[in-house]
């Protein structure tokens, strides 16, 4: 909650609109997850897979205890699934939704980024209509494009098991 | 919205379910003061609260029905059913009014004067206007002050009072009873802040709870002290209390791996302790069943007055506990139940009366513990179900076919209610007809792993027996492991766990590839988990490639892996084989079934957790847990698993059953048929079951006698009989013989050789020109010839079939050889007409009619018969099978005996299905006797039997027809 503070005390001071993110990559795409949803990060974990479950459902994984859903971020999105040894995730960002947590299995996690609201974009009525769906628009920084991750509308729109 | 207001929703919310109870309470008992004054003061507070919080509308109601309530309790007025009505009408108002408030925070917009009107009329209907109210001088007080405070208060509690309110409440705070005893039930009922209510508000507050106290007739005389507490920070404790159970779990587990360690004995009591502060916890979570119960007197009586039925509710074991999660989810299938009951089960009071039974219909709730369970019973003595209805309704849903629904007993139809979209009701009413009602039911308690099961017996009433397990969160699990994968099945569900190995006993069979297994003399349907699963036979090696699911790929990681790899192909059933197998039973509802896992660990006491939302469709799991060791596993729920195989088995039966059918067809068809050669090259067949013996004799054996050849046999003198004469039979060799022998006659048939057995068909296609034949049939792709035996030994021996039990009962009549036109030797046969659709199964049975002598009719369909039956034809008996399309057994039996020329004509059903109940309703009908089908023996003893009792309406002389 102290970042939440820090930036609080940084707009006012500084009086530009920003927010920060979670840079994360998937596919050698950036993405972004509003840091205030993020509630861990997590490396390598074993997971355990559910019978039957829809094909975007990883499986679950013990944190502390409490028993998280890890999604596979790259099966949602049309991309190539991931390429993961013995049962093991690579990292994985965990967030809350709807008094449960899942973790969204990624590549890699880059750094905490503050982006002004001048550089957003809402989405491009383009883009790959499975990423469009999830996303709540694009941010402009040097060099690339960031993708920013809807993660409500990402978790509620699990496709429901396919047999 | 306003804590205040929130409070006051709660606790106004309460004292009107409370006001249902006993409003109908007071209907039966009008002159309980107690009660009287309870409902006086419940009403009294709510109109109290209002004026506080500025509910004018509120506040009217409630007064103006607080007015009448005094009377009441005052002994001016007495209190007659209509004016209960009418206080109920009230109490529905301040519902209604409730509600709006809690939906938009404010007083909905509305008239009441309607009812004001009649609230007014009956409080100044007997006495003289306030002067009868003594002991309610903050009525007469609140009264004038109570119209101007109307509009204006913006829900602030403070300095609006007036003082008249004050008084009021001071007033009321002294007759109230003190904070004193309240039990148990209180404190959990509300989801709401345990915020610090402003002193005026506390005092209605606490004269709820007393109030309650006094109301709960489960009330246990020395009740403890008790605080609303919200659910959140209940459920929190019980969360952190799973915790700490697990983090036990894994130290003890720890331990176990350890010898000796100074943790040891410390742990222990860390044991010990988190046992019973679970169990502590736990009990936080009960609740009395009897808080689910509470709506349903004022349901019941306001269903006896719309429906005009006299319907009595009792209530057995209201204290029983359960946990507050289970008693929100049972609430409703719980009263649409009972609505059921009242609505369809319970009579009207004319009928009630015309069948013998009191006026009063009576409805049972019974709840108990028993075995980790709760037992809840919901018991009618109405009418019950109403098996006819049931059964158009199934079959005008298709949902099963005539003759399914006539194997099943009526039990089993009955559960068809269970089905989605299932009512037999004629109309829908308010209270229930819209089909929508058993199968939710039943889904919503199987939801909390519950069961539910029916018994009905038309006329005298039903019983729903509700079985829940006590609690939810913590369960002992059975870990058991499939395909390298674990998962647990909560310990209750297990019934039994067999383990099953390749050279024991016990092995588990395929039957059409489904394994079974014989348990006890019974058959246990099974299931594989992993193929249940879908998940592959791995190794022993830990996890594969996660994304590798599909069986293609299994052969080829098996071929990679080098190991220990099942040797067999990757079909399942091959490696069932192969390894020890451990069978886990369990039951769900009435039928058990098996599963099958590769290992079993042993016994845990886990925490149920919730599956995700995207993952609560697979119904196969009912949650997840983590193990000792850190783990996350599923929860297998064997209810699901159940409904699982169900929807396998059911298409499964489905097609097995038609196959069963055509199946069983096809065995009719066939018969074991003996191939011989004998004089030409045409084969010859005769019934395998006919022939006693194949024998091969020495000719140098056979003596002449009499013009007849015997050989000794057996001690005895048989003779023979060529086959014809063309069979010849020389002076040395061997001969084959066919041996027939009955009751110690035996005769032997000689023929050339002796060619094979056959099973086939009979399909007699060309009838037997020839004597001695019954005709031409394919066998073993060759035209052959079926011999007609009995002519054989007739011809022998004239007093062959004489006295045997089968004996066509023949009247004695000379043996001559056959006048060549197909009937055999001028005996006057009995004439069996048989009736079946099948015609394999006529070309069955028909032969072995002829065989045993009888000659034999044979039509396809009861319409044919009844036809020649008014054609003036006439039989000995009547050969009736009961599956028929068109006309079954049944109705051409009834019709036989009602109106026809063969009334008198003794009548057997022969059948595939012969329960007790089809013989029952066969005899029924009017036929003599009911046999199974494929039971030949009995069918000739009891042709036999039959005839010879009837001789007296034998007296025909046959007419071939």
């Amino acid at each position: 909650m102290s970042v939440e503070q820090q930036t609080h005390e940084d707009e006012l001071s500084s009086g530009i609109q920003s927010k920060e993110f979670l840079t994360i990559m998937i596919a050698n795409q950036r993405f972004g997850i509003p840091i205030l949803q993020v509630e861990d990060v997590l490396g390598e974990q074993t997971i355990t897979k559910v019978p039957l479950a829809p094909p975007d459902v990883a499986g679950s994984l013990n944190l502390r205890g409490r028993i998280v859903t890890a999604i596979d971020v790259h099966c949602r999105l049309g991309i190539e699934p991931t390429q993961t040894s013995n049962g093991h995730s690579s990292m994985g960002v965990v967030v809350e939704h709807e008094n449960e947590l899942y973790s969204l299995i990624i590549d890699k996690v880059g750094d905490v980024l503050k982006l002004k609201d001048e550089d957003f974009e809402t989405t491009l009525a383009t883009l790959d209509p499975l990423w469009k769906d999830v996303s709540s628009g694009i941010y402009r920084l040097d060099g690339e494009l960031l993708i920013v991750l809807d993660v409500p509308k990402f978790l509620s729109t699990i496709s429901s098991s396919k047999d | 919205m306003d804590d205040l207001i929130a409070e006051f929703l709660t606790e106004t919310n309460e004292s009107i379910e409370e006001l249902d109870v006993d409003l109908v309470n007071l209907e039966q008992n009008p002159n309980d003061a107690d009660l009287l004054g309870k409902i006086f003061r419940l009403v009294h507070t709510i109109k109290g609260t209002c004026g506080f919080l500025g509910l004018p509308r509120l506040e009217k109601v409630a007064h103006h029905g607080e007015n009448v309530l005094g009377r009441f309790r005052d002994g001016d007025l007495e209190v007659i059913p209509d004016y209960v009505t009418l206080i109920f009408e009230c109490i529905d108002s301040i519902k209604m009014i409730v509600a709006g408030l809690e939906e938009t925070g404010s007083e909905p917009e509305g008239d009441d004067s309607e009812l004001i009107e009649k609230l007014d009329a009956v409080y100044e209907g007997r006495a003289v206007g306030d002067s009868g109210e003594q002991a309610s001088t903050e009525t007469a007080a609140d009264d004038a002050p109570q119209e101007e405070s109307g509009g204006g208060y913006p829900g602030e509690c403070s300095g609006n009072v007036t003082k008249e309110e004050l008084d009021a409440l001071e007033a009321a705070f002294q007759s109230a009873p003190g904070p004193e005893s309240v039990s148990p039930p209180a404190p959990t009922e509300a989801p709401e802040e345990p915020a610090p209510a402003p002193a005026p508000i506390e005092q209605p507050k606490v004269e709820a709870p007393s109030a309650a106290a006094k109301a709960k007739p489960s009330e246990k005389p020395v009740s403890t002290q008790s605080l609303r507490v919200s659910v959140d920070v209940l459920e929190n404790l019980m969360t952190m209390v799973s915790e700490l159970v697990l983090n036990r779990n894994q130290l003890i587990q720890i331990l176990r791996q350890q010898t000796e360690s100074e943790f040891s004995a410390p742990l222990q009591r860390l044991n010990h302790v988190v046992s019973e502060l679970q169990e502590g916890v736990m009990k936080t979570r009960m609740q009395p069943i009897g808080n689910a119960w509470s709506k349903l007197p004022r349901i019941i009586r306001d269903l006896s007055l719309e429906l005009n039925k006299k319907i009595e509710l009792e209530m057995k074991g209201q204290d029983t506990e359960l946990d507050r999660q289970v008693l929100e989810l049972i609430k409703d299938p719980l009263t649409h139940m009972v609505r059921n009951s009242g609505d369809h089960g319970i009579e009207d009071p004319e009928t009630r009366k015309a069948a013998g039974k009191s006026e009063t219909g009576h409805i049972l709730l019974n709840a108990y513990h028993e075995g980790g369970h709760i037992i809840i019973q919901i018991a009618d003595d109405g009418k019950g179900l109403p098996l006819e209805k049931i059964k158009e309704k199934i079959l005008s849903n298709g949902l099963a076919t005539a003759e399914e629904l006539e194997e099943m007993s009526p039990n089993q139809i009955n559960q068809f209610i269970f089905k989605a979209g299932f009512s037999t009701a004629e109309k829908v009413t308010s209270v229930s007809g819209r089909g929508v009602g058993m199968d939710v039911v039943r889904t919503n308690i199987e939801k909390i792993g519950g069961s539910i099961e029916l018994q009905s017996t038309e006329g005298k009433g039903s019983t729903f027996t509700i079985k829940i397990p006590l609690t939810l969160a913590i369960v002992s699990a059975l870990v058991v492991e499939s395909s390298s994968e674990r998962f647990a099945i909560p310990q209750l569900a297990v019934k039994e766990l067999v383990m099953t190995s390749e050279n024991s006993d016990n092995q588990i069979e395929t039957i059409k590839g489904k394994p079974v297994f014989r348990l006890r003399d019974r058959l246990l349907p099974l299931i594989s988990l992993s193929d249940l699963l879908k998940i592959t036979r791995g190794t022993d090696l830990p996890q594969l490639l996660p994304t590798n699911t599909e069986p293609d790929d299994e052969a080829q990681v098996n071929e990679e892996q080098n190991d220990v790899t099942p040797p067999k192909g990757t079909n399942p059933n091959d490696d069932i084989h192969s390894r020890h197998q451990y069978i886990v039973i369990t039951q769900v509802g009435a039928s058990d079934f098996g599963i099958i896992v590769d290992r079993v660990f042993d016994t845990e006491e886990i925490v149920v957790k919730p599956v995700a939302p995207m993952l609560k469709g697979i119904e196969l799991f009912s949650g997840n847990t983590i193990l000792g060791d850190g783990s996350v596993i599923m929860i297998l729920d064997p209810n699901g698993i159940a409904n699982h195989i169900g929807q396998i088995s059911a298409a499964d039966a489905n097609s097995a059953m038609s196959e069963n059918i055509s199946h069983a067809s096809m065995q009719a068809e066939k018969t074991s048929l003996l191939l011989f050669r004998a004089g030409n090259d045409t084969p010859k067949a005769v019934p395998l079951s006919l022939v006693a013996r194949i024998e091969n004799i020495d000719v140098s054996l056979i003596e002449h006698s009499a013009g007849q050849m015997l050989v000794q046999y057996r001690g005895q003198l048989m003779p023979l009989v060529p086959f014809d004469s063309s069979v010849s039979v020389g002076e040395t060799g061997e001969k084959a013989i066919l041996v027939f022998s009955d009751q110690g006659q035996s005769m032997g048939l000689i023929v050339d050789e002796i060619i094979d057995i056959q099973e086939e068909h009979i399909d007699i296609q060309l009838d037997g020109g020839e004597t001695g034949l019954l005709g031409s049939s394919i066998v073993a792709g060759k035209a052959t010839d079926i011999v007609n035996v009995g002519y054989y030994l007739q011809s022998n021996n004239k007093k062959w079939f004489q006295n045997h039990d089968d004996t066509p009962f023949v009247s004695e009549g000379d043996g001559q050889k056959s006048n060549g036109n197909g009937s055999v030797n001028g005996f006057n046969k009995k004439r069996i007409l048989l009736v079946d659709d099948s015609p394999f199964f006529r070309n069955m049975l028909t032969p072995l009619l002829s065989v045993a002598g009888y000659d034999v009719v044979s039509l396809e369909s009861p319409q044919e018969a009844l036809e020649m039956c008014d054609k003036g034809a006439e039989f000995d008996v009547i050969i009736s099978d009961i599956e028929m399309p068109d006309m079954d057994g049944f109705e051409f039996a009834k019709k036989v005996k009602e109106e026809s020329n063969w009334k008198k004509t003794p009548m057997l059903a022969l059948t595939s299905h012969a329960t007790q109940q089809d013989k029952d309703r066969g005899k029924q009908v009017g036929f003599c006797e009911y046999i199974a089908k494929f039971d030949k023996e009995t069918l000739l003893s009891t042709l036999s039997e039959t005839l010879s009792n009837h001789q007296d309406y034998s007296g025909y002389n046959g007419d071939v027809a």
